[in-house]
């Protein structure tokens, strides 16, 4: 099979199909965002949706450049150009241009470039690199660590421009690592901190002891009886219901509060009995196929019990104390603890207003009244799928969203098809990258989570961000091109 | 496992998302609305309100242009705040207190900063608008009234207040809404419909055109004329005979219910209530809390019929067969009546009488007796309670009535619960509701409720409910149920003995001196006893005096109830009033220039302050000292 192809036909056509499609629609939601009745000239620079199409278009020729380049380019050459990005961001503080507060822009006069939306590529080059190199395990702590550096260098440069949200991106490569064998306890114990951080901010730190005091409880039970296999599948299902019965009454209280003066003292024994069941659910699935009672070892429960709450007492402390009151308001906004409809949370309440104002079908194109009275703020920009929501509804918003998943899960499904460990470990990447720009960006628009300005890949306006998306996603579809000729 | 988390996690994001877009687009549309708001500028054009003209065609209140400035508090700019205090001649404190009002109740919606400013001070403010960003002027129209009495029944407009706002949202902040009498009754085909443009706005709140190209506009409605059933030359001849007096003048057309005349006293000029000043002089009317001229003694005012009821309690024997009409009782100053032989008194008259005369010589042994035997007819009185009761209900006594002006009080026809309870229970006869039978004891009545009755009885038997509203433009029709003839249940032919009885009264009975020329009045006169409580005692004050007469007898015009607080003989006050009243109704002017000028001459202020001196007073003319217990309170703080 040594047929060395330059066809278009060896290229995933599916992807290149959604890279269109995204590109388009997100193009026809920035003319709408950024369309002014009073400019009669389509075709003039002072029109960001004009911009927008030459940047497109200049889109096509690094397209074009990218395929033509030999696939193995990008492997032998990511460490160059892993090193030129970061000499590219590091150069910033010293020639960078300030837009709104970040100093994250060269000038090149006719438009300003962002290093830091092509330095997500090259890391992502440079992580396949090390982690495909057969002297790398990423099961040893060094080159665990080293892994990390690779990953958290770009980080901590952009960081301090400041763009803590482009930073964050680089989460995404939790992802790739995970895949090529990184240790499950990571993503328990992160997580863990995430959700007891959230909670700890919602219900203060007491609560949350209490309630992992409950689980613990729970946890243990299952280890003090014979559970026998054929009674296991009937408690895994009895405890499920349990859980789905308690979470469902305790739903549609915090809904109605049909349960009135009663429902402090019942809610929290719902809430304990919730807990229990949660955790007697894991201490099942844990105990696995032992049947016979076991001696729990209290005392590391206990440490446990003494870690989790010398955390949620330092998350408080911190959030009380070291955070600024913006960064406070944010999160209090998002937890819902706090309403601030012209401070902070003005951008998010103008973007829900805006998408519900969409409903089923959407105002239609140009019809938006907040997208006409430019309401929402930022809106060709981070909140531009406020325009998609408030123009074509729920149909339309769906349908960009499905096109989104579809593009990841094919990076994913094509990834997994990669013989060679670099590509697939690039794939990996992309596809966590799209990922979190894709469920930040959304989640923000949407209010789920607090405000944090990172654009939504391929939608959202500037040359930077569309090129460095378009980069991203072109050298994984020449790499996939180039899987027949591999052997 | 590791393959797939990246998968999981993704199709976890997709659907919370989707859950999201739905609760947000589908679920909870508060949003939308919330857009609505912000986006989308209302620019109101606010109609004429309805004029209204009284039954003759004679125009009473119409309107007047009047500018409100409003002002939008996000969209103000800093400006020169002394140059606009100036131009709408307000202080700096007053400015500033009134827009933090407006910010406080919304810093979107227009809220009125100052309102009703005149036509001069419109014309400066107008040419310096633009130096006032965030500001603009309402036109709105104001009332103009055409006349100077009438207050009571025609009401007033003002502001909306939030309660309304919440209620109604048509109404926005600074908008004016009818209050009381048929400004209130008819606020819906008075104020029209106002007009609204829809503009699309940018988010510096700059208008960019047209909403949906102006498709959701609507035009202003202008609102419909009226005209009332009131002849405005009786009532305001009405207004001036109960000047210095309390109480109340109610004319009824019998043949079609329509209100002629509703005079409260005292009353107040309805242009008080119009222009800048309308909350200042509201409150000194409202706390006038001796004289109450915001209260309207001819709706609200309760008070015992004394005897022009008699005529009532008459029909009703008749029609219950308890007495015959030429069936005679004797009176010797009085009856005497139930098993302790208690004395019904009487004044002096000759003896005995038959109804007729009984209603003539306003004898309460008569009436007494005719009552009794009703009461007595059944089996328990109880079940005759009842049964009487049902016929006062069926001249709609009792009951608000159903008259078309917002304010009313039922008046009270007893029940047998009510002795029921007063008697714990335990047995009573129908002796023990005797005072009943000549409008006294537990019957309460109001002005307006004694003219109908009145007018019932001069249809012999039938009613229309009694209305303000006589025409409304646009429309050949009324309120339904206006047009509902209603029947008694007492046959016709009890009536004419009654109405004789009625037309003798004035022939040789208790008002033969009231008699007008050429002019066949029915009427009746009536004294009622009455007390109020001072410092918790109960005391008893000079009676009322009160009047009904309906004329001519035959195919009647007008039917008449005026009720004279403390005036003491019904001849006196109400007797008079109403007899004037009538014939200026029926021949246009009055002659019985001596009946006129009593009136005019006679008030009853010094009557009123005697309560409220706090020493011991005559009642009845002297005859009867009351108030001692004041003199032993002070004795007591004294000693």
């Amino acid at each position: 099979m040594a047929i060395r192809s330059r066809g278009t036909s060896n290229f995933d056509w599916v992807l290149i199909l959604l890279y269109l499609l995204l590109v388009a629609i997100g193009w026809v939601n920035i003319y709408s965002a950024a369309f002014d009745p009073s400019t009669t000239e389509f075709a003039s620079m002072d029109n960001l949706y004009f911009k927008q199409l030459v940047w497109i278009f200049l889109g096509f020729i690094i397209i074009t450049f990218i395929l033509f380049l030999d696939s193995k380019f990008f492997e032998r050459f990511s460490s160059v150009i892993y090193i030129v990005s970061l000499l590219s961001l590091l150069l910033l503080f010293v020639f960078g241009k300030t837009i709104s507060g970040a100093t994250s822009w060269y000038d090149l006069g006719f438009m300003s470039l962002q290093p830091s939306e092509f330095a997500k590529a090259a890391t992502a080059l440079a992580l396949a690199k090390y982690l495909s190199d057969i002297q790398t395990n990423i099961k040893t702590i060094k080159d665990q660590l080293r892994a990390l550096a690779v990953i958290t260098i770009p980080a901590l440069i952009i960081i301090p421009q400041p763009d803590p949200g482009s930073a964050l991106v680089y989460a995404a490569f939790f992802f790739p690592l995970y895949r090529e064998g990184l240790a499950a306890t990571y993503l328990i114990v992160v997580t863990s901190i995430a959700t007891l951080f959230i909670f700890t901010l919602l219900y203060g730190p007491l609560f949350v002891i209490i309630g992992v005091l409950f689980s613990i409880i729970g946890f243990i039970l299952p280890k003090l009886f014979n559970t026998y296999r054929e009674k296991r599948n009937k408690m895994y299902i009895i405890t499920v219901l349990i859980i789905v019965f308690i979470a469902t009454i305790l739903i549609i209280e915090s809904k109605t509060l049909i349960l009135g003066i009663f429902s402090t003292t019942l809610k929290n024994i719902l809430l304990s009995s919730l807990m229990i069941s949660i955790g007697y659910f894991i201490g099942l699935i844990v105990k696995g196929k032992i049947s016979e009672k076991q001696k729990p070892k209290y005392s590391r429960f206990l440490l446990v019990l003494l870690v989790v709450a010398g955390f949620c007492y330092s998350v408080n402390y911190i959030f009380e104390n070291v955070f600024e009151q913006r960064h406070r308001d944010r999160f209090n906004i998002v937890l819902g603890k706090q309403s601030d409809l012209s401070g902070s949370g003005y951008n998010t309440k103008q973007s829900e207003i805006a998408i519900g104002n969409g409903g089923w079908f959407g105002k239609g194109f140009l019809e938006g009244t907040q997208t006409k009275g430019k309401f929402v703020p930022e809106q060709h920009t981070d909140y531009i799928f406020s325009t998609v929501g408030e123009e074509w509804g729920f149909a339309g918003s769906i349908l960009v969203i499905i096109l989104f998943i579809a593009l990841i899960l094919r990076i994913i499904q094509l990834s997994e098809k990669q013989k060679n460990d670099f590509s697939r470990i690039y794939g990996y990447s992309i596809a966590g990258i799209l990922f979190i720009h894709f469920a930040i960006n959304i989640g923000m628009v949407l209010g789920l989570i607090p405000t944090v300005g990172i654009p939504l890949p391929f939608f959202s306006y500037g040359g930077s961000g569309l090129w460095g998306f378009t980069i991203l996603l072109f050298i994984f579809i020449k790499l996939d091109g180039n899987r027949v000729n591999e052997w | 496992m590791r393959k797939l988390l990246l998968l999981f996690i993704v199709l976890t994001t997709g659907i919370l998302f989707i859950a999201r877009l739905f609760y947000l687009q589908i679920y909870d549309t508060s949003a939308a609305i919330l857009s609505e708001n912000n986006a989308v500028k209302q620019q109101f054009e606010i109609p004429q309100r309805g004029r209204i003209y009284d039954r003759n065609g004679k125009l009473l209140v119409s309107n007047q242009p009047s500018y409100d400035l409003m002002a939008i508090p996000r969209e103000i700019k800093p400006f020169d705040t002394l140059q606009l205090c100036s131009l709408v001649n307000i202080s700096k404190d007053e400015l500033i207190v009134q827009l933090k009002k407006a910010r406080k109740w919304s810093p979107r919606q227009p809220s009125p900063i100052v309102s009703k400013i005149s036509q001069e001070e419109f014309a400066y403010l107008g040419e310096q608008m633009r130096k006032f960003e965030g500001f603009f002027i309402q036109k709105r129209s104001l009332r103009d009234y055409q006349i100077d009495f009438g207050a009571n029944f025609l009401g007033y407009i003002q502001e909306v207040h939030q309660g309304i706002i919440n209620d109604d949202p048509y109404y926005n902040m600074g908008d004016l809404v009818g209050r009381q009498g048929v400004e209130e009754q008819y606020e819906s085909l008075l104020r029209g419909k106002k007009g609204i443009k829809y503009l699309q706005k940018d988010r510096f709140n700059r208008v960019i055109g047209p909403y949906k190209e102006g498709t959701l506009d609507e035009q202003p409605e202008e609102g419909k004329n009226i005209h009332l059933t009131i002849d405005a030359e009786l009532q305001k001849y009405g207004e001036m005979l109960m000047q210095g007096k309390r109480g109340g003048i109610v004319a009824i057309e019998p043949e079609t219910g329509e209100i002629l005349a509703l005079v409260a006293a005292p009353n107040y000029d309805p242009a008080l209530m119009a222009g800048r000043d309308r909350s200042k002089n509201y409150s000194i009317l409202d706390n006038d809390s001796i004289a109450k001229p915001l209260y309207d003694r001819a709706l609200l005012g309760e008070y015992p019929p004394g005897s022009p009821f008699k005529a009532l309690t008459a029909l009703i024997a008749l029609q219950e067969n308890a007495i015959g009409i030429d069936d005679k009782v004797y009176c010797n100053g009085g009856m005497k009546y139930g098993s302790k032989g208690r004395n019904f008194g009487c004044h002096h008259h000759s003896s005995p009488l038959s109804l007729i005369n009984g209603i003539a010589y306003s004898c309460n042994a008569y009436f007494g007796t005719a009552y009794l035997n009703t009461i007595n007819k059944y089996d328990t009185p109880q079940e005759g309670i009842t049964k009487w009761g049902e016929h006062l209900s069926s001249f709609g006594l009792g009951d608000f009535m159903g008259y078309d002006l917002p304010i009313g009080r039922p008046g009270r026809i007893p029940i047998s619960k009510t002795y029921n309870k007063q008697y714990n229970n335990r047995y009573w006869g129908a002796t023990a509701t005797i005072s009943n039978s000549i409008g006294q004891g537990e019957v309460l009545l109001t002005p307006m409720q004694m003219a109908h009755f009145t007018a019932t009885i001069a249809n012999r038997g039938w009613y229309y409910k009694p209305h303000i509203i006589k025409k409304i433009q646009g429309t050949d029709t009324l309120p339904k149920r206006f047009e509902e003839k209603k029947y008694t249940t007492i046959s016709p032919e009890h009536f004419e003995p009654v109405i004789q009885g009625l037309n003798d009264v004035y022939n040789y009975g208790t008002a033969t001196n009231l008699k007008i020329p050429d002019i066949e009045i029915c009427g009746k006169t009536g004294t009622a006893e009455n007390f109020i409580k001072i410092n918790g005692k109960r005391v008893q004050l000079t009676d009322h005096s009160t009047f009904v007469a309906f004329a001519p007898k035959e195919n009647p015009k007008i039917a008449i109830a005026v009720f004279v607080e403390n005036g003491y003989w019904g001849f006196r006050y109400g007797g008079r009033i109403a007899s004037v009243m009538i014939e200026k109704y029926i021949n246009g002017e009055v002659t019985q220039k001596h009946l006129e000028d009593w009136v005019l001459t006679n008030t009853l202020d010094e009557e009123y302050a005697k309560p409220l001196s706090g020493k011991p007073f005559p009642i009845n003319d002297g005859k009867k000292i009351v108030g001692k217990f004041l003199l032993e309170t002070e004795n007591k703080l004294v000693n």
